[in-house]
């Protein structure tokens, strides 16, 4: 079985925004970069079904040589090799889902496996669109999936709010993993070692004759309006919690 | 010309999730009079009459069997089929786990931009729409433009406020012509999760834990302070990856995303991660018994002591305060 995992390289969840006015993106220096925890479940989830039903997982990312790094991590965690579309350009997830679903093309799957979206942009987009520009069903926001290689059958539970449901669906097929599918590896020395001799390839974005022109434009960024110095009750417990709820009800006016 | 906006609402036997009526109130204010609403499924008619209270023109229902189970393929086919039947400027999904899975399969059929998740969409100068929507899961927000000639929202439940408009909706009959048979991923079964819990997303009050609260069956202390508000409960992530609750309950970058009039964090420091989640909320609640704790920064209230005094105390002055009231 032939697995292609789209992987992102995003800042750490810790970093703390910075923005200089008329910003239209963070600023990046000295932020540390990680691969998209969503895709590390994705990448785990196709570790597993490639030592259940064999095959090869090929992990595709798009972004400046900087993603090499999470490329590398991602090869360490066990993938086989890499597809690296470079860009530096700025770009929407329909850019990037264009590019991905042509070196998918390309490349062949028999299933492509994603997070359900990037920490960075929160647009939760590109798998659907990669589904639909190879004209691929899709399951997203997955806490558990079963492939059923002989019949080439995907059984799928998905989170909904409150609930979850199951999906069934033929392959190939494109998934988004959610938090709860798996408990992704960490790489072990050796894998690390292993990960810097396999291949990643390198392919310009512009080569892929894809559009290239973005749709979303980010216009202006802004930080959240600060909040006024909180209100702090010490004292015991008791007269806390009595003062507590009588702001809530008389001065928020929320309870 | 292409104009209106279609709203892509779900409904379950004929009752629509509040998130619908925010959307097409959103909808009406922005092109007043050409408010198209769609939905899927058995009991969609039934639907009608609040659809039209909220700010519906015109009603399409998609009730056949074909529209029994969802599917994100099959759903998707049919929306492009109604917007071809109305041709509008643009559309509204919620930006819930149905919309978000098929907004972007809608948008990638139709060649248009999508904005997620947006927590304000507004009519520009130039008379396009216009949308702001949180990053970085609340660090930052960006004012977006879609430059292609259609464009999609979804839109974020419990942001925008509803308003009644006491119109009759009219309905608008297009069938898509679709079969089931053609559907490829197909909903088998709903599991519902056990109990009446409260959706986070959608909810007015959370009550929410961390490592403050020490074991998972210290728990019960938070349920009785947010059965007494009617809240929703919630956590910071270690408790949920320590499995102290369940996954679901897990806010911040990697969880879900809140905004609630007022959010109790109860034994939470206050990781970057967190405060991004919860950055929407309109009042956050800190109680903990560290008074260094980032999360004072964040809050609007506080209390620096024990959760164990404090929460219970809080509880029994809540229920006073809703018996008087």
């Amino acid at each position: 079985m032939k697995i292609l995992v789209l992987v992102k390289q995003v800042p750490d969840t810790a970093t703390k925004i910075r923005l200089n006015p008329g910003d239209t993106a963070i600023q990046t220096d000295g932020i540390k970069w990680v691969i998209n925890p969503y895709d590390e479940f994705a990448i785990e989830e196709c570790l597993r079904l490639k030592e259940k039903a064999g095959g090869e997982v090929v992990v595709l990312s798009l972004g400046p040589s900087r993603v090499e790094e999470a490329i590398r991590q991602a090869l360490a965690m066990g993938a086989d090799r890499a597809i690296h579309v470079m860009t530096d350009a700025v770009i929407d997830s329909q850019v990037a889902a264009r590019a991905l679903a042509k070196v998918a093309q390309e490349e062949g799957y028999d299933l492509i496996v994603t997070g359900k979206q990037a920490v960075d942009d929160d647009q939760a987009q590109v798998g659907a669109l990669v589904a639909v520009e190879l004209g691929l069903p899709q399951v997203t926001v997955v806490i558990e999936l079963n492939v059923d290689v002989e019949s080439r059958r995907i059984r799928a539970e998905r989170e909904l709010e409150g609930a979850s449901e199951i999906v069934e669906l033929p392959m190939p097929a494109v998934i988004t993993a959610q938090r709860g599918l798996n408990e992704p590896r960490y790489p072990t020395l050796p894998n690390i070692m292993k990960a810097k001799k396999k291949e990643v390839k390198s392919v310009p974005l512009d080569s892929l004759g894809v559009d290239t022109t973005p749709w979303v434009r980010v216009e202006e960024l802004t930080l959240p309006p600060e909040r006024p110095a909180a209100k702090i009750l010490t004292g015991e417990p008791e007269e806390a919690a009595k003062e507590l709820a009588r702001l809530l009800h008389e001065e928020a006016k929320v309870i | 010309m292409a104009s209106g906006i279609l709203v892509v609402i779900n409904q379950e036997g004929g009752r629509v999730r509040r998130v619908g009526f925010e959307m097409l109130s959103l909808a009406q204010k922005l092109a007043p009079g050409q408010v198209t609403a769609l939905t899927f499924g058995d009991g969609a008619e039934q639907s009608k009459d609040s659809l039209g209270q909220y700010g519906a023109d015109q009603v399409v229902f998609l009730s056949g069997s074909a529209y029994h189970h969802y599917s994100s393929d099959g759903f998707a086919d049919a929306v492009v089929k109604v917007v071809e039947g109305v041709d509008p400027e643009s559309l509204f999904f919620p930006a819930t786990a149905w919309g978000k899975d098929l907004a972007p399969r809608v948008a990638g059929l139709l060649g248009a931009g999508l904005a997620s998740d947006c927590t304000e969409v507004y009519r520009r100068d130039d008379g396009r729409l216009g949308a702001v929507r949180p990053i970085y899961a609340g660090k930052a927000f960006a004012r977006v433009a879609i430059d292609s000639p259609r464009q999609v929202y979804s839109i974020r439940p419990n942001i925008q406020p509803v308003a009644e408009t006491q119109r009759a909706a009219a309905v608008l009959a297009i069938d898509p012509g679709l079969d089931a048979s053609q559907f490829q991923a197909r909903v088998v079964a709903v599991k519902e999760s056990q109990g009446e819990q409260l959706e986070l997303t959608e909810a007015d009050i959370i009550v929410s834990g961390g490592r403050g609260v020490k074991a998972p069956e210290n728990f019960k202390v938070l349920e009785d302070l947010a059965s007494a508000l009617g809240a929703a409960m919630g956590s910071s992530r270690p408790v949920a990856d320590e499995g102290w609750v369940p996954h679901s309950y897990h806010i911040g970058q990697t969880g879900k995303v809140v905004s609630p009039t007022v959010y109790f964090a109860v034994g939470i420091s206050g990781a970057i991660q967190h405060l991004a989640g919860i950055s929407g909320s309109k009042y956050i609640v800190a109680i903990n018994s560290d008074p260094d704790a980032p999360i004072f920064k964040a809050a609007n209230y506080g209390i620096v002591g024990d959760l164990f005094k404090v929460v219970p105390a809080l509880a029994e002055e809540v229920r006073h305060i809703k018996q008087d009231a």
